[in-house]
């Protein structure tokens, strides 16, 4: 099986990489489509800024790619808010996979949310074995509301989407490489979809 | 619901933990990797690794180090000591840190905040201040804490926040190191000043000052080094305690 991550400069992809290989599974970080697009699983990472990370995507015509894959792909952090049709950051276009508006967590709240949250989810597909109300890493200031694809949801400043799904796009707020066990859980369960 | 953080910290020289820890059970005391793993396991919720020797000469070191924290935790991490350029931190984050933390040379150069969260996202951008309070002020202080200035530590923070940090770890220089508790009336006030978590550094002593950071300094995290070393307090009672006074926690089962 080969599993590929997402290159376009993203942040911390070092992490990623260890907790895949605490799997067994060498992810190749790549650009290149013809790899991307015959991987039996991709990941799409993010971190930093939307408007930014949206145009390396285009510079490296990734933004026309990814929207086209069939096999399983998992966005983290950014990278499910990339997926959806777009986000209040820098007020930019995502690729219109996951029919949502990205929007910034009020001032009501602190901004970034740091830390572990609670996850409320239904023990299925990526949550397999996983036990509800579980603890995951996020840092983020800007939040996938309740949407149909909604699989699991966190509360801050009110209940948001930590994870969609639509067909085989998989999205996760938090990052599960830095989530302990159930975060490795986790992305063990997607290698095995 | 969001939790508090527990952060133990460890000061870091030529790649080895300074200051000693008293574990009975680690093969080698002076090795971050092992005593991050250890701490890992008990439940910490973050750790920082702060370089005390960050020379140039040394920034080799602390790159390989990171990278081998970051094959062995699945835990975030925050790496600061001598940043004072994008350059110095894009080795470390490229390295598996998830976080920066600048402290000197942020009040020397504010601009680094702004290149920084510019270049990696103010997530990854802690700002690190130690100040001390001279006749009812506080006033922010450099090196280590050796050098005063005449910032006033609510401008500074506000100012860090505008310019892009994420996140700002206080030290209180006034109780640091007493084990009296932590700077609770002044870490209130931060926290009603700026809209970015806050973590508390400075006079951990007891599980009840962790409960006062929380509950009376409305704290986000609170760091500590020497009391979880020399195993004073275990992180597994602390959280336990921290449970049982209704503060939002993660315990592992």
């Amino acid at each position: 099986m080969k599993t590929v991550i997402v290159d376009y400069d993203a942040g911390n992809i070092k992490s990623l990489q260890f907790s895949l290989e605490r799997l067994g599974v060498h992810a190749q970080l790549t650009t290149d489509a013809e790899l991307i697009s015959k991987a039996d699983k991709v990941i799409f990472p993010g971190q930093g800024e939307a408007s930014s990370a949206m145009k390396k995507l285009k510079s490296t015509g990734l933004d026309l790619l990814i929207p086209k894959l069939k096999q399983p792909v998992l966005g983290i952090c950014v990278g499910m808010q990339l997926l959806c049709d777009k986000t209040e950051e820098g007020d930019t276009k995502g690729l219109g996979i996951i029919p949502a508006h990205v929007r910034r967590f009020p001032n009501t709240v602190k901004v970034p949310q740091m830390g572990w949250n609670t996850v409320s989810h239904q023990g299925e597909n990526l949550f397999k074995g996983i036990e509800n109300e579980c603890y995951m890493y996020l840092v983020h200031s800007y939040f996938v509301p309740i949407i149909s694809t909604t699989t699991a949801r966190s509360d801050y400043a009110g209940l948001y989407s930590v994870a969609v799904q639509k067909n085989n796009f998989y999205g996760v707020q938090f990052h599960p490489e830095k989530s302990s066990k159930d975060g490795l859980r986790l992305l063990e369960n997607f290698l095995k979809i | 619901m969001l939790t508090k953080r527990i952060i133990p910290c460890l000061d870091i020289k030529d790649g080895r933990t300074v200051k000693g820890v008293n574990f009975v059970d680690l093969r080698d005391a002076g090795d971050p990797v092992e005593l991050a793993t250890r701490y890992t396991l008990e439940g910490a919720d973050e750790l920082v690794f702060l370089d005390i020797s960050a020379t140039e000469q040394k920034r080799k070191t602390l790159a390989d180090l990171v990278l081998r924290v970051a094959a062995a935790l699945d835990i975030p991490f925050t790496v600061g000591g001598g940043i004072s350029s994008v350059e110095d931190a894009k080795i470390l984050l490229q390295n598996g840190a998830d976080k920066v933390s600048i402290n000197s040379a942020a009040v020397r150069r504010p601009e680094l905040i702004n290149e920084l969260a510019d270049a990696f996202g103010s997530q990854c951008v802690v700002v690190a201040i130690d100040a001390k309070e001279i006749e009812g002020q506080w006033f922010v202080h450099l090196v280590g804490g050796k050098v005063p200035t005449p910032i006033d530590l609510m401008d500074w923070a506000r100012e860090a926040e505008i310019r892009g940090a994420g996140e700002i770890l206080f030290t209180s220089m006034d109780h640091d190191g007493t084990k009296n508790g932590f700077a609770n009336a002044t870490l209130l006030e931060l926290t009603q000043t700026v809209n970015i978590p806050i973590i508390a550094s400075g006079g951990a002593g007891n599980t009840k000052h962790f409960v006062d950071a929380f509950k009376r300094g409305k704290a986000d995290a609170a760091l500590a080094a020497s009391v979880f070393h020399f195993c004073e307090i275990s992180i597994p009672q602390l959280k336990e305690t921290l449970k049982k006074e209704n503060i939002a926690i993660r315990i592992i089962k």
